[in-house]
């Protein structure tokens, strides 16, 4: 019914090269979205407090997996979980942030990285111990079912959504980091926190609420990915991994960075599918590396 | 890590105190073998020279290194292929498998020390995840089988390894030397810049030192007491597998070395002892270990920093320079 959701698949259907190229390359686009939402919310996070989060993978599962718990325990359809999700994500950062990572600020960020680290390892752990580590399908929702002939090619509705969804996401949150009152503050704290709790701004209520705004932008791309993935405990920490070479790319710098990094280092994957696949796993790796050496800093990073 | 310090601070009765406790280490160490099965043992000891070689590198030199099991893997990797496929004796495919580490660790550590911080975390993180993918399609490593029946061989031509008491105090020397080798690194004038670099770098790039060059050298011997782990875990176990090139097995080093005391010489050796003694015991239990682990991580960073042997040395055996927390 829907085998065309998977990878792989529309080569099979269409034996056409160009249109094969064209299916990579949506595969890569698509790709690109997650690593472009990802790295976003660790650049928000890291911007304001200093914490790599790599619990990020895993709230991006727990996103998807919320949104499946949704559907088959309650029967809460894929449009609800798509606000319900990210929400719960995002409650269940504040409580972490206020609970542990509000302690770490002081120190080394490295321990930060350690504890998210720490944290990732249980939430994998728990629903590896009850769901185990095949994947549960996650149907389409009824009104993206189906696909649109667009001449050329042929485009699952769904992916097409993705694609669109996850734009508009990285535009909302550029808009809001970069054109609003609230995202001015952000960006204060950013520069020089004392400074700006001396002009009466609250700034650990700020970096509450960023660490829990990224995490809910993990949690919204996990319900995304979930009816193009499927639901898997392991999902997260396969794809944090790549998202760190795309930070490590782009640089942190910069909210525009990572979500431009993000896309063309999926649409990379993509080409790099139909050309050689064999080093398809590896092409981000690979391009990190050549960053590393042309322009250490990053592609659109300040700090060395 | 800031919080780490310079040792040599401690009053002259504790350095005699620890001393003692070093030799009766040992001595028990020899006779452990009559008390308690030694495989537990062997493992345990080759996981404390791995957690002993990473923490010369975040101790020592303060870099955090997320890839660490590309050199424990990968040597591995190497002498198992090496003894099992072209026959080569236990000794020379070790030798193999520590050179291929410090050849993996010269190349992830040209690009890593590049950047710093977490950047430099990320980086050996994605690296080593590149190796991970290497290691699944590359033909010489048996993909998920991984290089099993792994003779052990006889050591110089001449002992036995398959006899079990042979083989425990073949890997306690290896142990002790690897052990003793970063003792006298951490304690050259090498090692003191290391320290400086991990200190204040800035200050030591000022003194004229091309931290760098101090950085990659640090990364290269750190990946080839690694190597040295691994080359001898493939030999004792008589396999090697995708498992040890995982990023969970990089985790895993940094647990053992944060929960034994970071910066300690002593803390990773008991680190690792309590890591592999809890994955024994939860093994027969169906408690999963990742939980386990990443509990263990959370509490560490929370509660205690400096590990057990950190705050130990904290609480009895006086100052440790700037400890702070």
């Amino acid at each position: 019914m829907k085998c065309w959701v998977y990878d792989g698949a529309m080569t099979m259907i269409f034996g056409i090269p160009v249109q094969a190229f064209l299916g990579q390359l949506l595969v890569g686009l698509i790709n690109g979205s997650f690593y472009a939402m990802l790295s976003l919310g660790l650049a928000v996070i890291f911007g304001l407090l200093r914490v790599i989060n790599f619990a990020h993978g895993a709230l991006y599962m727990l996103g998807a997996f919320i949104g499946y718990l949704l559907l088959t325990r309650f029967g809460i359809g894929y449009w609800p979980a798509l606000i319900l999700s990210p929400l719960i994500v995002g409650g269940f950062g504040v409580v972490v942030e206020r609970l542990a990572l509000s302690r770490l600020y002081d120190i080394d960020p490295l321990y930060g990285l350690l504890f998210t680290f720490g944290l990732a390892l249980v939430l994998e752990g728990v629903f590896r111990y009850y769901y185990g580590v095949s994947g549960s399908p996650y149907s389409v929702p009824p009104l993206l079912s189906g696909g649109t002939n667009l001449g050329f090619m042929f485009l699952p509705n769904y992916r097409g959504w993705v694609v669109v969804a996850s734009m508009i996401v990285c535009f909302g949150t550029w808009v809001l980091i970069e054109k609003t009152k609230l995202g001015s503050y952000l960006r204060a704290a950013t520069e020089n926190p004392r400074l700006v709790q001396a002009f009466g701004v609250n700034v650990p209520l700020l970096l509450t609420l960023t660490y829990g705004l990224g995490c809910a932008l993990a949690g919204l791309a996990g319900v995304l990915a979930a009816p193009i993935y499927q639901v898997s405990p392991l999902m997260g920490s396969d794809l944090i991994i790549v998202v760190f070479a795309v930070v490590v790319v782009g640089g942190m710098g910069s909210i525009l960075g990572a979500i431009v990094t993000g896309y063309m280092l999926g649409l990379a994957e993509g080409l790099t599918k139909v050309f050689y696949p064999e080093a398809s796993n590896l092409v981000v790796f690979v391009i990190m590396a050549i960053v590393l050496l042309v322009r250490p800093a990053g592609l659109f990073g300040r700090d060395v | 890590m800031a919080e780490l310090s310079l040792r040599g601070t401690h009053a002259k009765s504790s350095v005699w105190l620890e001393w003692t406790l070093v030799g009766l280490g040992i001595l028990a160490l020899l006779v452990a073998p009559f008390f308690v099965y030694p495989i537990f043992l062997m493992k345990m000891l080759c996981f404390a020279l791995f957690a002993c070689a990473f923490n010369l590198l975040l101790g020592y030199t303060g870099l955090l290194s997320f890839g660490h099991a590309t050199f424990f893997g990968g040597a591995a990797y190497f002498s198992a292929y090496a003894v099992k496929v072209w026959g080569w004796p236990p000794e020379a495919g070790i030798l193999l498998g520590v050179l291929g580490a410090a050849l993996l660790g010269l190349v992830m550590g040209f690009f890593a020390i590049r950047r710093q911080g977490i950047y430099f975390a990320m980086i050996t993180l994605a690296l080593s995840q590149m190796f991970f993918f290497f290691c699944v399609q590359a033909p010489f490593t048996g993909g998920e089988d991984g290089i099993q029946g792994v003779p052990r061989g006889r050591l110089f031509g001449m002992l036995d390894l398959n006899v079990s008491m042979n083989i425990y105090y073949f890997v306690l020397a290896v142990f002790l030397i690897g052990v003793f080798a970063i003792w006298r690194i951490i304690n050259s004038p090498f090692g003191m810049i290391l320290r400086s670099i991990r200190e204040n770098e800035s200050r030591a790039i000022s003194l004229g030192y091309s931290v760098a060059n101090y950085k990659l050298a640090a990364f290269v011997m750190s990946a080839t007491l690694a190597g040295l782990a691994g080359a001898l875990k493939a030999i004792v176990f008589q396999f090697a597998t995708l498992t040890d090139v995982t990023w969970q097995m990089s985790g895993e080093v940094i647990l053992m070395t944060l929960l034994g005391g970071i910066g300690t010489m002593v803390g990773p050796i008991i680190g690792a002892s309590l890591v592999v003694g809890l994955e024994n015991t939860l093994a027969t239990s169906n408690f999963p270990v990742t939980i386990a682990t990443g509990l263990t991580f959370m509490v560490c960073v929370l509660v205690f920093r400096r590990g057990i042997v950190g705050e130990v040395y904290a609480r009895f055996l006086g100052p440790r320079g700037d400890a702070k927390d």
